[in-house]
């Protein structure tokens, strides 16, 4: 009988992990597979509460969110929707496995909307977005391509983050913004002053890639470099851009001296703290997102600084003007349970003009439509306007979606931070082994 | 003649039963937390899985695994901190134990001040422990006072894990006290008879001492190994605090500062499945996890049966 029962223990153990593999549970049907209630206007759907989860939770920001859902609540009084904050990717992915998923997720970054678009994670926007008649030119095109997939289009902007430069009057003596990088360069060494023993005191611009928003990201679009060839391979290694930005980064790390500008960076305050080194005056200019604005109107009043796009190559002025965007996604994940519901809500909060002010001026992040752009009712000031610009220009850039997109971003910044302490000995080898390790990683995830 | 087998008594059989059932917690904890994982790693390490969808990709992740370079990289330095952190946890717990057990008076407050480190939280006690070996931080301050170049402990990848041994040497805590508390135990009358022989202290240490707490030794040695194999937080905490690095959303990081010597495997593991949704080569680094654990647990264990034998001769 012993026997019978450890085959029937063995069977069970077996099946189960042969089952393994269905994650999640299905939950209402999928968006676009009913027709549309009332066409666009949708006014008849049935009462229903809804869930949104965002990652957003200081006080400010979680009114804010709550000010800006007050006219779809006005416009549909019978959904009721409930606001879960400070909520994480890592917590929205668990979530959909388990089958709990909430009505509609958002996202800080979009390093993840291609794995989510691919794997299903979250539905599929496009049939939904024929059925109500959105013409999504209403958007940038960087914020299209950061939100779709290979077709799938499973997330929308809400908001996007643009990157400027920020610099200290008092600390620029009087200089202008640099354009380029060659002037970017010697304004740094005209700023930067050092003690008698050569220690950094202030440093003009830190070129570290290690610096706080010093990525690899961010600053590719000073240069124009790609990340992927058209065939979605790396294009690291083979883009020129991406040598011009090494060459001329190292340049300036080799004039301050790797080890001093490590001890100085070391020595500075954190990037999310009043201690900011920015605010302190130990650096006259820095690269960072147009969030800072806020900041600083919260932890350093009495700052006095000005804001402008970052410089560029000198071979290519053209690119004055753009710079990096990205910002934060939100969809509606596999086994929503009134999927038509969030929806609606989805489009009014990535659609409608007031709601996409009213986040704006509470959050000071970049509002994603054109119509929200030019918006009388948006609080605009030159500081500010500096990272509209940036985010309307039309060679602004972003990190295309890749389902890789975490790792391949990883690995540039790992090689960076041996590039820039003089550890890498033939680029050209290195590059090329940077290629291989993407296109690797990218034939392993069936790319 | 054929050998005919006689059916085992009917009270064999009910034992048996009642056994089983004796053991079935163990055997549903067994199955539930140990043979079922197993098999699921196993399985899903022959597919390509992003935690939604599987696709049957037969060895490619184990030949991905053979051109990793950063799971080659976590490998050595779990390897690293397996032959050298360890045996220097083991020896400096050992030493300080033995030390206490030397001294005449203040015994409590010794054990106590080398306790208390074991005490704080582990991510807090390893963020102040790299803001003090900080470049211009106080312990180099110190060190530059001689005119010493001091290192930039957790910022030099030569630096780096001989910092972690320290924070793990700082932390012994646990470890001294298990000694403590064996040495104590070891007979009195048996270092007496070994004075009046004219054994000296090293003698006796390795005669007497050293065989009564091979057992601790043992215990301490095995869970050691173990616990470095499955070394996360405080090389996870150290690298990101001395990069300066905060993990916020779309923070590019890579785990393993300064040049992927901080990296080991479970980092590697973790981030491979979920930062990078590769589970199905997440599951081969973690059955090489396994499998490293199973093969240190059985040396050891031969090893320190081999002593055992060799004392009781």
């Amino acid at each position: 009988m012993h026997r019978r029962f450890l085959t029937l223990t063995l069977a069970t153990l077996t099946a189960a992990a042969l089952t393994a593999c269905t994650a999640g549970t299905e939950g209402a049907p999928a968006l676009g597979s009913r027709p549309n209630p009332s066409g666009s206007a949708s006014a008849a759907l049935p009462a229903s509460a809804i869930e949104l989860w965002h990652g957003f939770s200081a006080p400010g920001e979680v009114k804010a969110f709550e000010d800006a859902i007050a006219g779809f609540r006005t416009k549909f009084p019978q959904i009721t929707v409930k606001l879960v904050k400070g909520v994480q990717d890592a917590q929205i992915t668990q979530a959909v496995r388990g089958g709990k998923a909430p009505d509609i997720a958002s996202s800080f970054t979009t390093d993840n909307v291609a794995q989510w678009c691919r794997s299903g994670t979250f539905q599929d926007l496009t049939p939904v977005i024929k059925q109500d008649g959105i013409d999504l030119s209403v958007l940038p095109e960087v914020s299209r391509s950061y939100t779709e997939y290979e077709g799938r289009r499973c997330v929308m902007p809400l908001l996007a983050d643009a990157y400027g430069l920020y610099y200290n009057r008092a600390l620029m003596k009087g200089s202008e913004p640099p354009k380029t990088l060659s002037e970017l360069t010697e304004l740094t060494k005209k700023l930067t002053v050092r003690d008698a023993e050569g220690n950094i005191e202030v440093a003009g611009f830190i070129p570290s890639f290690q610096y706080y928003e010093n990525s690899a990201s961010h600053l590719a679009p000073m240069v124009g470099a790609t990340w992927y060839k058209p065939d979605g391979t790396s294009a690291i290694g083979s883009d020129p851009a991406w040598r011009e930005l090494l060459r001329w980064q190292k340049d300036l790390v080799d004039w301050y001296g790797y080890d001093k500008l490590e001890k100085f960076r070391k020595s500075l305050g954190q990037e999310w703290s009043a201690d900011h080194p920015f605010y302190k005056g130990k650096v006259a200019m820095v690269l960072d997102g147009e969030w800072r604005n806020a900041m600083i109107a919260g932890e350093a009043k009495n700052l006095d600084y000005g804001t402008a796009p970052l410089p560029v190559s000198d071979t290519k002025p053209d690119l004055y003007g753009s710079g990096f965007t990205a910002g934060t996604v939100i969809g509606v994940p596999k086994g929503a349970k009134n999927p038509q519901a969030a929806w609606e809500l989805v489009k009014y909060l990535t659609t409608d003009t007031s709601a996409l002010v009213t986040l704006s001026n509470a959050l000071r992040n970049v509002p994603t439509t054109k119509a929200s752009l030019e918006s009388p009712d948006l609080d605009k000031d030159p500081n500010f306007q500096t990272f509209l610009d940036i985010f309307a220009h039309p060679k602004t850039s972003t990190v295309p979606a890749n389902v890789n997109s975490t790792f391949n971003q990883d690995a540039v910044q790992e090689f960076l931070g041996r590039w820039e302490k003089g550890a890498v000995g033939d680029l050209d080898a290195e590059l090329a082994k940077v290629d291989k390790r993407l296109d690797d990683k990218m034939k392993l995830s069936g790319g | 003649m054929s050998t005919v087998h006689a059916a085992p008594p009917r009270w064999r059989r009910g034992e048996g039963l009642k056994a089983l059932l004796w053991m079935s917690p163990w055997l549903v904890g067994f199955a539930v937390f140990f043979a079922y994982p197993l098999a699921a790693t196993v399985y899903f390490s022959f597919y390509r899985y992003d935690l939604f969808t599987l696709e049957f990709i037969g060895l490619d992740n184990y030949r991905y695994f053979l051109v990793d370079d950063r799971a080659w990289a976590s490998i050595k330095n779990t390897l690293w901190l397996v032959v050298l952190m360890v045996p220097a946890q083991v020896l400096f717990g050992l030493g300080v134990a033995w030390l206490l057990t030397r001294l005449k008076s203040g015994v409590g407050f010794f054990r106590t001040v080398f306790y208390l480190p074991s005490l704080i939280p582990v991510v807090a006690g390893t963020v102040s422990f790299v803001f003090l070996l900080n470049p211009s931080g106080p312990l180099n301050q110190f060190i530059e006072l001689f005119g010493i170049a001091a290192p930039d402990w957790f910022g030099d990848k030569d630096w780096s894990k001989p910092s972690l041994t320290m924070l793990a040497m700082w932390g012994i805590g646990n470890t001294m006290m298990i000694f403590l508390a064996a040495l104590l135990d070891v007979p009195k009358h048996l270092y007496e008879a070994a004075a009046i022989d004219g054994a000296g202290a090293w003698r006796q240490f390795r005669s007497i001492t050293l065989p009564t707490i091979s057992p601790v030794l043992m215990f301490s040695t095995v869970t050691g190994v173990i616990y470095a194999l499955q070394y996360f937080t405080q090389a996870m905490i150290a690298s990101r605090v001395a990069a300066g690095v905060t993990d916020s959303p779309g923070s590019s990081f890579v785990p393993g500062y300064p040049e992927l010597s901080t990296l080991t495997l479970a980092q590697w593991l973790f981030h491979v499945g979920f930062r990078d949704f590769s589970m199905g080569y997440a599951c081969v680094l973690a059955l090489l996890l396994f499998a490293f654990s199973t093969v240190f647990t059985l040396i050891l264990l031969r090893r320190f049966r081999a002593f055992d034998e060799g004392g009781d001769r």
